[in-house]
C-alpha cells in the first residue's frame, strides 16, 4: 500500500502506542494524540496533547493535518477509557468521562476526519467496539453501553459517508494486556477468556491486522462492519 | 426616514461582510467543481440557486459544498463556525436555497455572535 496519512487517538500508551510504531515502521505518516505527551519520537510521527472530548482543540489539530498534509486518509478512533464497576456503585463523574471519551470523542474525530476525508474521495474510519458489549459483561455496563453507541455511530456514519467514498468499520478487541484492563480482578478475565471461541488474550498484531484488512484498498466495499476478534 | 450615522456604518458592515462571505462562497463553489462532471458546474453568482426547487445540488452535492463553506468562513474570522445548524433546518425560507439567501443568513449567525 502507497504512503497513507494516518491519524490515531489515544498513541501514549497500550494499542495506540502499538499502532502509531506500527503504522510509522510501514512508512505511512503517522498522526497521533493523547492528554499527555509521548515518548515515541520519528520522522514521520507528529503528536498532539488533547482530550478527545475537546472540540475546540481537535478541531484546530484537524487543521493542521490539513494544512501540512493536504487531507487525511486513515483514522484510527482507539481512545478510550473504561471504568469497572457494579451500577449501584458507579457515580456519574465516571459515566461522563466515558461518555465523553468514548462517545463524543468518537464522534468529534468520525466528524471532523471525514471533512478532510470527503475531498479527496477516498477515506477509511476505523472505530473501537469491544467484546463487552456482544458479552454482556456484568461491571462493565457504562462501557458496553458506549461502546455500543460506538457501533451504533459507525454502521449509520457508514451509510452517510459511502457516497464520499469513505468506509467506516469497527474493530471489537477482546482483552489485550494493557492499563485498560488492568484493575479487572484475574478470575473476571479468565471467566471472560473462556466465554470466546478462542479462549486467549488478544495480541496487538490480532488487531493491527484487522485494521490493515479493513483499510487497505482492496476493502472499498466492506463498510459499517464490526469484526469482534477471539470468535466472539 | 434618515437613517442614523450608525444605521449607515452597520449597513456598511454588513454589505462588506457579506462581500467577503459571498467570495468565501465562490471559493467553495471552485472547491465542488473540481470534483463535479464539469457540464454540472455551478456558477459563481449570488443567484445560483443551490437546494430546492430548481436546485443545483443534491443533498451529498449540498454537504459537500457547506463542508467547504464552513472551513472558508472559519478561516476567515479565525474561528470554526457551524453554519448548518438545527436553527437553519428549521427557518421557513431555508438559508441554502441560493448563494445569496445562504449569505445574508451567515452574517446574521456572525453579527450575533459579536453581540
Amino acid at each position: 500500500m502507497s504512503r497513507r496519512r494516518i491519524l490515531i487517538t489515544g498513541t501514549r500508551k497500550g494499542i495506540g502506542a502499538y499502532l502509531a510504531r506500527y503504522y510509522v515502521s510501514k512508512g505511512h505518516r503517522v498522526y497521533g494524540c493523547s492528554r499527555q505527551d509521548t515518548e515515541f519520537h520519528a520522522e514521520n510521527y507528529r503528536h498532539f496533547c488533547l482530550d478527545v472530548s475537546d472540540e475546540g482543540r481537535a478541531v484546530q489539530m484537524f487543521r493542521t493535518i490539513l494544512q501540512e498534509e493536504g487531507g487525511l486518509d486513515i483514522l484510527i478512533n482507539n481512545a478510550g477509557v473504561a471504568s469497572m464497576n457494579h451500577v449501584l456503585l458507579t457515580p456519574c463523574r465516571s459515566v461522563r468521562k466515558i461518555v465523553d471519551t468514548n462517545i463524543i470523542g468518537t464522534f468529534i474525530f468520525c466528524r471532523e476526519a471525514a471533512k478532510l476525508m470527503q475531498k479527496g474521495r477516498f477515506g477509511r474510519i476505523i472505530n473501537f467496539a469491544t467484546v463487552a458489549t456482544p458479552l454482556k459483561l456484568e461491571g462493565e455496563a457504562v462501557y458496553a453501553a458506549s461502546k455500543a453507541a460506538v457501533v451504533s455511530l459507525t454502521e449509520i456514519l457508514a451509510r452517510e459517508l459511502a457516497p464520499f467514498g469513505i468506509t467506516v468499520n469497527a474493530v471489537g478487541p477482546t482483552p489485550v494486556k494493557t492499563d485498560l484492563i488492568r484493575s479487572v480482578p484475574k478470575e473476571k478475565i479468565e471467566a471472560l477468556l473462556a466465554r470466546q471461541a478462542i479462549g486467549r488474550f488478544g495480541k496487538m498484531e490480532d488487531i493491527s491486522n484487522v485494521i490493515d484488512f479493513f483499510i487497505k484498498p482492496e476493502s472499498d466495499f466492506i463498510t459499517g462492519q464490526v469484526l469482534y476478534l477471539g470468535g466472539v | 426616514m434618515v437613517a442614523s450615522p450608525l444605521e449607515y456604518f452597520s449597513l456598511f458592515f454588513n454589505m462588506t461582510a457579506k462581500n467577503k462571505i459571498i467570495h468565501a462562497l465562490f471559493a467553495a463553489i471552485d472547491e465542488l467543481n473540481e470534483i463535479r462532471p464539469s457540464d454540472q458546474a455551478l456558477e459563481k453568482s449570488s443567484e445560483t440557486v443551490l437546494f430546492g426547487a430548481g436546485g443545483q445540488l443534491d443533498s451529498i452535492g449540498l454537504v459537500t459544498f457547506l463542508v467547504s463553506a464552513e472551513r472558508n468562513i472559519a478561516e476567515m474570522v479565525g474561528h470554526p463556525v457551524t453554519i448548518a445548524d438545527e436553527r437553519a433546518m428549521s427557518q421557513r425560507n431555508s438559508p441554502f436555497r441560493t448563494i445569496d439567501s445562504l449569505a445574508e443568513y451567515i452574517v446574521s449567525l456572525l453579527a450575533e455572535e459579536t453581540r
